[in-house]
């Protein structure tokens, strides 16, 4: 449970993702998406109960679970001022990882994320496709096991969203767990192996998305939250 | 399993300086800042000489304060607008090596305006500067106002004030800082004996180690949601 002040964020939620598996986390606004993700990427404590990563439980072993998770958000938390090998330099000095091969695992996620001819140039003359898929070296880069995104595809066009959605793919097919809050219904049933609803703080559904098409689960979306909404 | 706590800091102070040596924002805007604050002092206490001189502590120490203050919110406002804090938060770091290596860069743009302030302040004021005690008195007090600082504006750039919250709030809890360091600067420049004015700056001494502490075992409290 998480609240803030008197306002519960969360309330009685009990949910379990298996290794390797791609979780869409679907809701409205205001439903608990982005601060479950927080909660789960220890960057904020459950009022109580308690979450448990990997074998390691938050808050207490928090440095460990931080080393297994990468995180992207719709902010792409990244430096403007410093250019694409900058900013991976500074956070694998942060993530503690060896000096020795580091250049070839950035130079490695740069190509990956098709940025290598603009590794040094400055994040402020990207655009933002660019920005996100540099976000996601980012998060790549002390290769965790668990990738969390919030609203990834927030600002993105359909190309750059469309990118963006192959290196989850990737990401996905190399035994990551993938956790993934979205507004994108059809994105949701395409990437995902299951799709968790929030509503008002509780999971209104957990169903998995094979057999589901991008139609059947906006029913579904909008059965639950229009029942949050009467209650 | 965790960063090295001295490899997480010098990675921190290390990119803000970088950042600040290529767009030159924080610095060119305290220094900036600074140079026109002497100046108007200078042109306010022009016509009373005796006045001038008793004021150029109050005047060196005004001006340190306030520019690092306009430095403080810039550098700290960059973290928090681009959701770097989050980034920095999210790595298997010691929580408070993001206090000391912000508070390394701080403390080093600071001391960069006061150190460009002192010769300047010479010419304009007819009165040598540069003097060894008045650098260590500067460093001291530099070094206790970035402490406090970095704290605080970690705080007030989380509200919408933030601007004008940080001077309200930095201003009362840094007041033993700015009384020890004008009246130290003050015994230097009148050629006291050493031992009627030492007191001064080990007090800051003292109270730079309390400020470090202090803000050390805060600033995980400070940091939380």
């Amino acid at each position: 449970m998480k609240t803030f002040g008197l306002l519960p964020a969360l309330r009685q939620l009990d949910l379990t993702i298996q290794r390797g598996e791609f979780v869409a986390l679907l809701g409205p606004n205001g439903s608990g998406k982005s601060t479950l993700l927080r909660l789960l990427a220890g960057l904020s404590k459950p009022t109580s109960g308690a979450i448990t990563i990997g074998g390691w439980s938050l808050p207490d072993e928090a440095a460990a679970v931080r080393a297994q998770i990468g995180m992207v958000s719709h902010r792409v938390l990244l430096y403007e001022n410093l250019s694409a090998h900058e900013n991976l330099a500074f956070f694998a000095r942060l993530y503690n990882l060896p000096t020795a091969g580091l250049e070839t695992r950035i130079a490695g996620l740069l190509q990956q994320v098709g940025l290598s001819r603009r590794a040094h140039d400055l994040v402020r003359t990207f655009s933002r496709g660019m920005q996100q898929r540099l976000s996601i070296a980012r998060a790549l880069l002390h290769d965790p096991d668990i990738l969390l995104l919030d609203e990834p595809h927030t600002g993105l066009d359909q190309d750059a969203s469309n990118t963006l959605d192959e290196l989850l793919r990737r990401a996905h097919a190399d035994g990551r767990t993938i956790l993934m809050s979205t507004h994108e219904l059809g994105r949701a049933a395409a990437l995902a192996g299951r799709v968790v609803i929030l509503s008002r703080g509780v999971i209104g559904h957990d169903v998995p998305t094979a057999g589901l098409d991008g139609l059947e689960l906006a029913a579904l979306y909008t059965e639950v939250t229009s029942m949050a909404s009467a209650r | 399993m965790k960063t090295p706590f001295l490899k997480a800091v010098g990675g921190i102070a290390r990119k803000d300086l970088r950042i600040e040596l290529r767009s030159r924002e924080l610095v060119s805007a305290m220094g900036l800042f600074a140079l026109l604050s002497i100046l108007i002092f200078s042109f306010a206490l022009e016509l009373d000489r005796t006045a001038r001189q008793e004021a150029i502590s109050g005047v060196l120490w005004v001006t340190v304060v306030f520019a690092s203050i306009l430095g403080l919110n810039r550098s700290l406002a960059m973290e928090r607008d681009q959701g770097n804090l989050d980034a920095m938060l999210l790595a298997p770091i010691d929580r408070v090596a993001i206090f000391f290596g912000k508070l390394a860069g701080n403390l080093v743009f600071a001391l960069a305006v006061g150190l460009l302030l002192l010769p300047i302040m010479s010419l304009l004021y007819n009165q040598p500067l540069v003097r060894p005690w008045l650098l260590a008195v500067l460093g001291l007090g530099t070094l206790g106002f970035a402490t406090v600082g970095t704290l605080l504006a970690m705080m007030t750039v989380q509200t919408r004030a933030r601007e004008s919250l940080l001077p309200i709030v930095m201003l009362p809890i840094a007041l033993p800082v700015l009384l020890a360091a004008v009246r130290a600067t003050t015994a230097i420049l009148t050629d006291i004996p050493l031992e009627d004015w030492i007191a001064w700056p080990q007090i800051l001494v003292v109270v730079d180690i309390i400020y470090l502490v202090v803000c050390y075992l805060l600033f995980e409290y400070v940091i939380e949601e």
